[in-house]
């Protein structure tokens, strides 16, 4: 992550931290890439089997072994490139040298100054851009388990065990640039990019299983002046815990500075259960990797026909389907019912309710409500989700008996609505009945009604709660509402 | 006994034909080795009871009638830095000891294929480091030549296999001379191919970018032969060119007649006047043989030297980081992990393996690669920029192999500079990935061994072999 000595984009006044203290946040992003494969050898890319069974000469770095690329996971991480708005570039892989027990090489094959994709953008379902500095390719470590010990770290351990079918397990690091100025920002980024990488089949992006890995690089700083020293943390492992963790980081970070202290370079670990960040190690000189070009491989130049072909078969991202519902519902892109439909991947099945003759807004709204468990493609058949929002939009149902119906048809994994309806004899009632009604509610809660009258808007709900008690809820909300809004005469 | 003969295309021939089997020709070859290997150490390990297994499979194929390869129960030694599956391979070093590969390299699986016998692991310097074999970790090799002295190195096992008639051939690697300078010093043909044309899938490596496994042998022809069985495309090697193995042997007995043979006139000085004057004596044969003789330059020359003491070593610090005590080899127990590292390889790695690791670290560290690291690529594109030019005028360059005869053991090994300097002629097409080969042109001083190198453009090795036959046929004259 580049610093830039003075931050281009400044937080706005709601986004800045007490004190007048700008928060500056990069992330740092691993994704493990679903390819069938590893990186650089015809082992199995497999989670969850037993330790040491996907490995081979060149996965334990055994002495002659060489290193194959994976064209596959070339492709995937171009395709990370296009979805993020990235350059793609002829690259090169270089040696990054350290030891560490569960690397088998002592040397991670990893890209360095020329990467595969630069200089790209997410774009945040609120609106703000956050820049993606680079999405590179590297191999994946061993994991090491250490036993015995009271911190289950490498140091005090009675001896550890490694694990290498994860090694040599393709990865691409995204680093973002440092554009991210609140929590939440941070956490909406990682949603967002979760949703593309699931898009866009390039990893299945599970954070608790380690398949997508957060390290969250924090600062802070007045406005106006150079970034703060910034402090790199690791061990978040949910977007909740990236939230909490950056504004925990913040907080500590101000409190040094606020008493005169010096915020040091470090990599700091987060407890989850604690609540807190401590010192991992301090970085005071930086690690030098000694990084030179991987002789043992040749450069990557992705020709354009192979990059055309990766645009062309990109399917739709978040943002457009987002985009597209928008313009289905009238809804704004930004708004809560798209972002949940769209991050479940049920946009089709909203589309497909529409294109079944049913009412948009409707369905939109019902998918959002009772089909959170239902996964992109839902038991329940679009044209009988469509027939329920044609009973409601015309009046023949309430909206509280649309609900009861539509629980019916998600339990049985469809059905037809009207019979159902039937069956429970919910008949939508005349107007002239549910005004009666109102009229009978006013009567008997004149407080409630002269608040209302009043323009206090929550004093409605007394008289609703009547008419729907009175009508065993078989009055329709809305058309209780508006009678209430002719009889106040607004 | 005397019905074996002594080359690989003989051998293979008789033992196709059925005019002796191959297991007639692994016991005379294992009986040379009783006879004078105690004398020799060319090899770290003789692989006797499996060598007469595979003689005995060839025969029986024979005798079934199933196509048997152009190797037909030929043996061969082979450098203890390539692996062979099940059979220790050391590199010479301490930390492998007792190491067995679980896989074969892609070298030996050719082999195999082509129905060559392997015979035994060749001694060499640690981990290919060293000119004369004398830093293997398990006592030097001495010269079949003259028993006083070295064999050259690193591939000084297989040289002296060779030039005991342990072996009709053997393969060994070449970084920066560890083919040609032994087989210069040892009095037979050693070959380095283009880089890339021979899969270093299961070499341990060295230096990646300028190691290359090529053959010795007696013959040219045989060295061409060898070259064609291991060549070619092998696609667990990111750096193998995609193209099938050249075919050379008919180049061997094709002549120089017309060819541009070119002769260095800025050629770094340093050999030994009796080598000098073979070289002279080289050109004025290929001239007699129908060649044009072309005086070339190549200033960059003088800066190879330097430039390669950077660029190797700064490879083998990070190839041989990975020797480190957690999987395979030796592992010297202590308190803890750092400190397992520090005492598995102060106790694993000899001397000179010490010091390229530290040189290498050196010139990759932040701070120092660019004044390092980054200059000596810089001269190594110079160099190659040099040569494409001389490539323009001549179809082939000829200098001296080594700049000196074999010489005596503990003459050099104390002083890394002068050893360094042993391969001063042969680094350079390492540098450019050029192929090169030793042949051997009659003596020089006490009547050892001079060798002649025929540098060639990448991918020239037919022009390389031309010339090499030519040298081979003048050489028989000239002795």
């Amino acid at each position: 992550m580049s610093d830039s000595p003075l931050s281009s984009i400044v937080a706005t006044e709601d986004q800045m931290l007490e004190g007048g203290w700008e928060l500056i946040v990069g992330l740092e992003v691993h994704v493990e890439l679903a390819t069938r494969t590893k990186l650089f050898s015809g082992s199995p890319n497999r989670f969850g089997d037993e330790p040491n069974v996907n490995i081979d000469p060149v996965t334990l770095g055994l002495p002659g072994a060489l290193p194959m690329l994976n064209r596959q996971a070339v492709e995937l991480a171009m395709r990370i490139g296009v979805a993020l708005n990235c350059t793609i570039q002829p690259c090169i892989f270089h040696r990054k040298n350290y030891f560490y027990p569960d690397m088998p090489k002592a040397y991670q094959i990893s890209q360095y100054d020329i990467p595969l994709n630069i200089d790209g953008f997410l774009e945040l379902p609120s609106g703000t851009t956050i820049g993606v500095e680079r999405a590179h390719l590297e191999e994946d470590t061993g994991k090491s388990t250490h036993v015995g010990g009271a911190t289950g770290r490498i140091h005090g351990s009675d001896y550890s065990l490694i694990d290498f079918n994860r090694a040599g397990v393709p990865l691409v690091e995204i680093v973002s640039r440092p554009d991210i100025r609140t929590s939440e920002h941070a956490r909406e980024y990682v949603s967002e990019l979760r949703a593309i990488l699931e898009v866009i089949g390039a990893s299945d992006a599970k954070m608790e299983e380690g398949s997508m890995r957060v390290d969250a690089n924090v600062s802070v700083h007045k406005p106006g002046t150079p970034f703060g020293t910034r402090c790199e943390i690791k061990n978040v492992n949910s977007i909740r815990a990236l939230g909490r963790a950056i504004d925990y980081e913040a907080r500590r970070q101000i409190d040094v500075l606020d008493t005169g202290g010096v915020i040091r370079q470090e990599t700091r670990h987060w407890d989850d259960a604690e609540g807190r960040t401590h010192t991992l190690r301090v970085k005071e000189d930086a690690d030098d990797y000694r990084y030179f070009p991987e002789p043992d491989l040749v450069p990557v130049a992705p020709d354009d026909a192979w990059v055309q072909a990766v645009r062309d078969n990109l399917p739709m991202l978040p943002a457009a389907r987002r985009s597209a519902l928008s313009a289905l519902t009238g809804y704004d892109t930004r708004s809560e019912a798209i972002i949940v439909v769209v991050e479940r991947a049920q946009h089709d099945y909203v589309q497909a309710v529409a294109d079944a003759g049913g009412d948009a807004v409707r369905a939109l709204i019902y998918v959002q409500q009772a089909f959170a468990d239902a996964g992109p493609t839902p038991a329940v058949p679009a044209k009988d989700l469509a027939a329920l929002t044609i009973l409601e939009r015309d009046g023949k149902l309430s909206a509280t008996q649309a609900k009861t119906v539509l629980s019916e048809l998600v339990e049985n994994g469809g059905g037809d609505a009207a019979a159902i309806a039937a069956a429970k004899g919910f008949e939508a009632m005349d107007n002239s009945a549910v005004e009666a009604m109102v009229d009978e509610a006013i009567a008997a809660d004149p407080d409630a009604w002269a608040k209302y009258c009043a323009g206090e808007e929550k004093a409605a709900g007394a008289i609703v709660g009547r008419v729907m008690k009175a009508s065993k809820g078989k009055a329709d909300g809305k058309v209780v509402s508006a009678i209430m809004q002719s009889r106040r005469g607004s | 006994m005397s019905a074996i003969p002594s080359t690989a295309s003989e051998i293979a021939a008789a033992v196709t034909a059925k005019r002796i089997t191959a297991r007639a020709v692994i016991d005379d070859y294992l009986s040379r080795i009783d006879a004078r290997e105690s004398e020799i150490h060319a090899f770290n390990l003789v692989m006797a009871q499996d060598a007469r297994a595979q003689a005995d499979a060839i025969d029986a194929d024979i005798a079934a009638g199933r196509p048997v390869g152009p190797l037909a129960g030929v043996p061969i030694a082979i450098k203890d830095n390539m692996c062979t599956h099940g059979v220790e391979t050391t590199c010479s070093s301490k930390i492998l000891e007792g190491w067995k590969p679980p896989y074969d390299a892609t070298v030996i699986t050719r082999l195999r294929t082509a129905g060559a016998v392997i015979i035994g692991k060749t001694n060499m310097d640690e981990f290919a480091m060293g000119s004369s074999t004398e830093n293997s970790a398990f006592g030097s090799t001495r010269n079949p030549c003259d028993i006083s002295r070295v064999p050259g190195g690193s591939s000084g096992g297989s040289a002296a296999a060779v030039a005991a008639g342990f072996s009709p051939v053997s393969l060994g690697s070449d970084t920066g001379g560890s083919i040609r300078q032994p087989a210069a010093l040892c009095g037979v043909v050693g070959v380095k191919p283009t880089y890339g044309v021979v899969s270093r899938y299961g070499l341990v490596a060295y230096a990646s970018s300028l190691d290359q496994i090529g053959p010795f042998a007696t013959t040219v022809a045989d060295a061409a032969l060898l070259t064609e069985v291991i060549g070619g495309h092998d696609p667990m090697d990111s750096t193998s060119i995609p193209l099938a193995s050249p075919s050379l042997l008919p180049s061997v007995s094709q002549g120089v007649a017309g060819m541009r043979i070119g002769r260095v006139t800025d050629l770094p000085a340093g050999a030994e006047p009796e080598v000098a004057a073979r070289l002279d004596q080289a050109f004025a044969a290929l001239e007699a043989a129908g060649a044009t003789i072309v005086d070339i330059t190549l200033p960059s020359l003088s800066y190879a030297l330097t430039a390669y003491y950077l660029i190797a070593p700064a490879e083998a610090s990070s190839n041989l980081a990975r020797f480190d005590g957690v999987r395979f080899g030796l592992r010297v127990n202590a308190a803890d992990t750092n400190s397992m590292y520090g005492a598995t390889r102060a106790a694993g790695f000899g001397d000179e393996v010490k010091r390229r690791i530290m040189l290498g670290t050196y010139a990759l560290s932040a701070g120092y690669y660019d004044a390092y690291y980054g200059k000596a690529l810089k001269v190594r594109r110079l160099i190659a920029q040099d040569f494409e030019r001389a490539y323009e005028q001549v179809d082939a360059i000829l200098t001296p192999t080594s700049p000196v005869v074999a010489f005596k053991f503990g003459d050099k090994v104390d002083d890394p500079m002068s050893m360094y300097l042993c391969d001063i002629y042969t680094i350079p097409t390492n540098l450019a990935g050029h192929p090169a080969m030793s042949v051997p042109f009659g003596t020089g001083a006490h009547g050892l061994p001079v060798g002649i190198q025929v540098l060639a453009p990448a991918l020239g090795e037919q022009a390389m072999f031309r010339v090499g036959g030519a040298l081979e046929v003048a050489a028989g004259g000239a002795q």
